[in-house]
């Protein structure tokens, strides 16, 4: 039996569902290879969380201790480490999340094990292991082989695996803490919400977002004059966030929010995943882009190849002929 | 405070036309625009600003072949002080793990308060140098960081999750801070920096000059291996409305109010 390991990521008080689609990952490959499926709980009073896992298991393995409250990488490292030498995983899967970035490079390095990062599939070939995962920009995908090791680090790219429920029933294994301190070099100080702005792009039926495409904050002017056109509301991709046009609140992706409007217009916007998975559930997608590989084509129900700068003023004076008419 | 700031020159792919070239596991580069990894100009930008606050050095730091000097220069132009490439046949194929070990042999022979560096590539999103390096060296680390705040011995960093939630998180220096994007706003070069940057050396290293063996590094060091790559297959792709920019506004206008969306 070859042993899997998942790490339950969960934060202030909930499972994040990511660890649910690494479940699902997991169960896939212990199919391929007669595998032994372990979820990995660690935390701070966190035997609620047992329950739900339990059917997406064969084995549920805790350890408790206050010093692993809050997510610290160098908690959590520690923690870890011992167990995969304990246990000697063949397989340990992790997030790609703010959490599993933070976590899973340096417990590679300390453990001496492959890592490929940011996987969105995992292909066991002939007994060796495949993971697939994106590069430049979401324009290549490569296939990364690992050289022969005891046991292997993936982290999954969220959104990449279905949650496919399980009727599994876990066997329930608590262990000791081997933490004997707490982690002076590095403590948690709290949870910072993002500002809440006055425009909320969640609740908004039909939004228009601009991404680095948009090139100059005075070019803002004409995707607000097609958000006006539409009744929408104008949202944004990370660049635009980081270049300071818009505020953090607009923005659309993985480190912003999530929304799920009738319409969503993309001007200028790529289509990184970081950026896509926040759109996942908008009815119709429209992309502007002038750059015809672009992968938010991908995304789109309909798509114009060409020049933001042209297109959607002419866009928005159709709408407003059409609404006049 | 002295910092060294790791950063990388690679293409910028975001807008342009990728394309695969004959041994199927690399990108053809004629054509491409290469620059400063993006992170890792917010770093360099980070170390500036702490550096214009709280005085001290900063040092650049690459991994790669000549034409990274022009990145390195524009560092120095920027306004730091030192530069210095690693460079070696040996190093090809390196990993992310592979190139923080080499990263950090070369740092542990410096002296520094706090190591700066991208949070990613964008060339191969591997996002493993940060974390890496700082276990290599033995010291803390913090990835994602969009906030930077020295206290006394210590950095009061704020770290980008999900959702837009921040983690603030106290770190013992010296530590590796990999930073995201956002975290200010880079500058650019003067004029001025740019000559005198033109005439500052940098410092080239080899294996040779290294406390590590062919087999540490490159592809013998590295634990994995791109075996191909590929152009992604679009599941799906979108109908693409044809004609002159007024045309497909048009045709698209029509077609928003069909749907009851326009």
């Amino acid at each position: 039996m070859k042993e899997i390991f998942v790490l339950t990521e969960h934060r202030q008080g909930e499972i994040r569902d990511v660890t649910f689609e690494l479940l699902s990952c997991g169960a896939k490959l212990a199919s391929r290879m007669e595998g032994h499926l372990t979820a990995v709980l660690l935390g701070s009073e966190v035997k609620k969380f047992v329950d739900p896992l339990k059917s997406w298991a064969d084995q549920v393995l805790v350890i408790e201790d206050a010093k692993l409250k809050n997510f610290n990488a160098d908690a959590y490292q520690k923690v870890l480490a011992s167990l995969l030498q304990k246990f000697m995983p063949f397989i340990t899967l992790i997030s790609q999340s703010g959490f599993g970035m933070d976590l899973a490079p340096s417990l590679a390095v300390e453990r001496n094990l492959p890592l490929v990062t940011d996987c969105y599939q995992i292909e066991v070939e002939n007994g060796s292991l495949v993971a697939n995962r994106q590069m430049y920009n979401g324009k290549i995908n490569a296939r990364v082989r690992t050289t022969d090791a005891d046991g292997y680090l993936f982290t999954v790219r969220p959104a990449s695996f279905a949650s496919e429920k399980m009727e599994m029933r876990a066997e329930v294994v608590v262990l000791d803490s081997p933490l004997k301190e707490e982690i002076a070099y590095r403590t948690f100080v709290d949870y910072v919400e993002a500002a809440v702005g006055a425009v909320d792009i969640t609740q908004a039926d039909i939004v228009i977002g601009v991404g680095r495409g948009i090139k100059e904050k005075e070019n803002l002017s004409v995707a607000e004059d097609l958000a006006k056109s539409l009744g929408g509301v104008l949202a944004c991709s990370r660049p635009v966030v980081d270049a300071g046009w818009l505020t953090k609140d607009r923005q659309v992706g993985s480190s912003g929010k999530t929304i799920k409007p009738k319409l969503y217009v993309a001007l200028g916007i790529s289509g990184a995943f970081q950026h896509v998975s926040g759109l996942k559930g908008t009815e119709t997608l429209v992309a502007i882009n002038k750059d015809p590989n672009a992968p938010i084509f991908g995304e789109a129900d309909y798509g114009i190849v060409g020049d933001l700068f042209k297109v959607v003023p002419a866009l928005s004076a159709k709408i407003n002929e059409l609404k006049a008419v | 405070m002295d910092i060294i700031v790791c950063i990388k020159r690679v293409p910028e792919t975001a807008e342009a036309d990728v394309k695969i070239d004959a041994s199927g596991r690399n990108i053809v580069q004629e054509g491409l625009v290469f620059n400063i990894n993006e992170t890792d100009n917010y770093a360099l930008e980070e170390a500036l600003l702490i550096k214009e606050k709280a005085g001290g050095t900063v040092s650049l730091l690459t991994m790669g072949s000549k034409e990274s000097d022009d990145t390195l220069r524009m560092g120095l132009a920027k306004g730091a002080d030192t530069a210095i490439r690693v460079s070696d046949p040996t190093f090809i194929e390196s990993d992310g793990i592979a190139t923080a070990r080499i990263l950090a042999s070369v740092v542990q022979s410096m002296s520094y308060d706090l190591i700066l560096t991208g949070c990613m590539a964008s060339d191969d999103g591997y996002g493993q140098v940060g974390p890496a390096l700082a276990e290599f060296l033995q010291i803390p680390h913090a990835t994602m960081v969009t906030k930077v705040e020295l206290r006394d011995g210590f950095a009061q960093v704020s770290r980008e999750l999900e959702g837009g939630l921040l983690e603030v998180l106290n770190i013992r220096l010296p530590a590796v801070l990999a930073v995201q994007t956002g975290i200010n706003e880079p500058r650019y070069a003067s004029i001025m920096g740019i000559a005198k940057a033109s005439k500052k050396e940098i410092l080239l290293k080899g294996l040779q000059d290294l406390p590590l063996q062919a087999d540490d590094v490159g592809r013998k060091g590295s634990k994995t291996w791109i075996e191909a790559i590929r152009k992604p297959v679009q599941e799906k792709m979108a109908e693409i409305i044809p004609g002159t920019p007024e045309e497909a506004a048009a045709t698209l206008s029509v077609l928003l109010k069909e749907r009851g969306l326009a």
